[in-house]
């Protein structure tokens, strides 16, 4: 049995750029998610919208662990991984825009972002119907021998679905190099999930599976960085897949449609949880660290609005799909 | 000409194709150690290995969504159900993720992958696995559907389906497996949207697939000996559909009656008539007629099974009704 419930002891030493590249990224996909949210209010975006706010340290440390051909999986809330992963804001927001400029083409949305050639396999809709899906392309990895990993983003909600066992069953019998990464931020919409999972420790799911498995601090994007490291290693030389629960906190509605705290959370609650702002936590440690001043994090903050601000000007002038696209791409050659 | 039967026939595509490519292997319960549970995969673990000839858990949604994934990472799946039952806990991923993927990907991701097992009713094998799907599957935008119903159509037909870059359903026949028929050697390939003749006739035309092209083919013979020259149009492919070969029979013979396994509400055939409806009204003589199975749950009593199975007989008397030579 190799699965544990485990803190992390061996932290790697981190390095001042890879600290700095990371609040870099976090503050796109803070001031990204916030442009998404006024556009939303504007009518410039429809359909539904889920923000990663709160959450930005899952992404941006699981990511910072991969190679560029590595593949990411992602379930509908996605537009944080799809940015890291390297399709450029422009692309990302005028798919939310629907626009044909958007990365796919204006005909996935906010839900199903996808970027095959930096290895974004999309934003799935179904709640852990895509977790298969990043089992199998750990699959065509091994298959095709490369040492390419897999990680595989998915709510805590998704733990109660069954093609999540399934397909942590299958990934333990065939060893299969895939990352299992749980994103547990305790709600499923406004679903408390010790209201609908008897076990609320995810982590111990992999027992059953005789799988590796940490539990990580998501509002921290160095122990997520750490903890996905050693899992990417597992992954990359020996081809053992890992499943991390994550413990974060999504500081927004599920949707655009669902109120900030709503009833079933409280307004102290979500409080309680700003004050462990991922991003407030590393500029403050790098500021303590003498990495930057106040100056810097503006300068740098400035210049991401400015970047999104960008993307939505992409966004608004973007054409629409000609209408020809509707019967386009049902069928391949 | 070789004969074969429908069973070597789906063996020899599937062994033609995973010699020729070496992206192609087999997935699903029984296929390898167990030779598959009705026998198509016999010899493929040994000559290819458990690498492609993967024996699955009883998780058919799980091992559906692994193809999906890995039909995205470049491979070919083909996809084995035990049979088509249970591949209604595979329906999130054969709709939602391989029907679309192509789409929602703004035309990025491919999805060659094809899903197969034998579909319909065998025999007393009750309601929960007698149950014949193509109307459901054949309704999916981004899906194509295959039923063969002779060894040369099953394997001409599933290596079309291999070779394809679509996701495609193949529709088999427990029933139909041991049937034994002429099978070109080698490079055999039956194009996938294209209807076949199997019987020439000028009064009435029979459209059918799978299942019920022999049984379409026994009602011509006993319509042959009542005068009545009956043509046997298997449809071979359900989506895309054969308009044209419709279309064509249709306006020669004037009549029509749709012949097929599944339920008769919101099935193949009102497709079928609905067709003809629009495209062919003023060549028919007669309302177009349909015969389909009784519309209930499979009963496992075998009198009540046949009476409720579409039969030869029903298929005559059909036939004489769209002739107006039932009296009435």
């Amino acid at each position: 049995m190799t699965a544990t419930a485990r803190s992390p002891k061996d932290t790697a030493a981190p390095q001042t750029e890879l600290q700095l590249k990371m609040l870099r990224q976090m503050l796109l996909i803070r001031r990204f998610e916030e442009k998404a949210a006024e556009a939303y209010a504007l009518g410039k975006i429809g359909g539904f919208c889920h923000l990663y706010i709160g959450q930005e340290a899952v992404a941006v440390g699981a990511l910072a662990a991969l190679k560029d051909d590595d593949y990411v999986i992602c379930s509908y809330r996605e537009h944080g991984q799809a940015l890291i992963k390297g399709i450029s804001p422009n692309a990302v927001m005028a798919e939310l825009f629907g626009k044909a400029t958007g990365c796919s083409k204006g005909k996935g949305g906010s839900m199903h972002l996808f970027d095959a050639r930096k290895g974004f396999m999309g934003g799935h809709g179904i709640v852990g119907g895509h977790v298969p899906l990043g089992a199998g392309l750990g699959f065509a990895s091994k298959y095709q021998g490369t040492d390419k990993v897999t990680v595989c983003f998915f709510g805590e909600a998704a733990v109660n679905i069954g093609a999540f066992h399934e397909t942590l069953n299958m990934a333990s019998v065939w060893k299969l190099p895939v990352i299992f990464l749980c994103e547990n931020n305790r709600y499923g919409m406004g679903t408390a999930f010790e209201r609908v999972a008897a076990v609320t420790d995810i982590v111990e799911h992999a027992c059953s599976y005789d799988m590796a498995a940490e539990l990580v601090d998501g509002m921290n994007a160095l122990t997520v960085y750490d903890a996905t490291r050693r899992a990417v290693e597992r992954a990359r030389k020996n081809s053992h897949p890992t499943l991390l629960e994550v413990r974060t906190y999504r500081f927004m509605g599920h949707s655009m449609s669902d109120p900030l705290h709503g009833v079933y959370r409280t307004k102290d609650e979500v409080e309680e949880q700003k004050a462990r702002d991922p991003i407030t936590h590393l500029a403050q440690k790098l500021k303590e660290d003498g990495v930057m001043d106040q100056a810097a994090l503006d300068a740098m903050d400035a210049e991401i609005r400015a970047e999104v601000e960008e993307a939505v000007k992409f966004a608004d002038e973007s054409p629409d799909p000609d209408p020809e696209e509707l019967y386009r791409d049902v069928l391949a050659d | 000409m070789p004969t074969l039967t429908y069973r070597d026939a789906l063996n020899q595509a599937l062994r033609e194709e995973m010699q020729r490519d070496p992206t192609v292997f087999l997935m699903g319960e029984e296929v390898g150690v167990y030779q598959g549970a009705y026998k198509v995969s016999r010899g493929l673990l040994e000559e290819f290995g458990p690498k492609r000839v993967v024996d699955t858990p009883i998780a058919e949604l799980g091992f559906a969504g692994i193809g999906v994934g890995a039909a995205m990472g470049g491979l070919r799946p083909v996809i084995e159900f035990m049979t088509w039952n249970f591949a209604l806990l595979a329906l999130d991923q054969i709709v939602n993720s391989a029907a679309k993927m192509l789409y929602m990907s703004g035309g990025q991701i491919r999805m060659p992958i094809v899903f197969r097992g034998p579909s319909g009713a065998a025999l007393q094998l009750a309601s929960q696995h007698s149950q014949a799907w193509e109307s459901w599957l054949a309704h999916i935008p981004g899906l194509k559907v295959v039923a063969p119903a002779t060894p040369a159509d099953a394997k001409g037909l599933l290596k079309s389906a291999i070779r394809d870059n679509n996701p495609v359903i193949v529709l088999e026949g427990e029933m139909l497996y041991n049937l034994k028929g002429d099978v070109p050697d080698g490079e055999h390939i039956v194009p996938i949207g294209q209807a076949e003749i199997k019987r020439e006739g000028n009064d009435v035309t029979l459209v059918c697939h799978s299942k019920t092209l022999p049984v379409a083919l026994k009602a011509a013979d006993q319509l042959a000996e009542q005068n009545v020259s009956a043509e046997v149009l298997d449809l071979r492919s359900l989506r895309p559909l054969d308009e044209a070969a419709i279309l064509r029979s249709v306006r020669k013979t004037n009549r029509a009656v749709v012949v097929e396994e599944g339920w008769p509400h919101v099935g193949i055939g009102a497709q079928v008539v609905d067709l003809i409806q629009r495209d062919a009204f003023d060549d028919l003589d007669a309302p177009v007629q349909r015969v389909t199975e009784a519309d209930v749950p499979m009963p496992y009593n075998k009198h009540l099974e046949r009476a409720a199975k579409a039969s030869p007989e029903k298929v005559v008397a059909a036939a004489r009704k769209v002739l107006y030579l039932n009296g009435d």
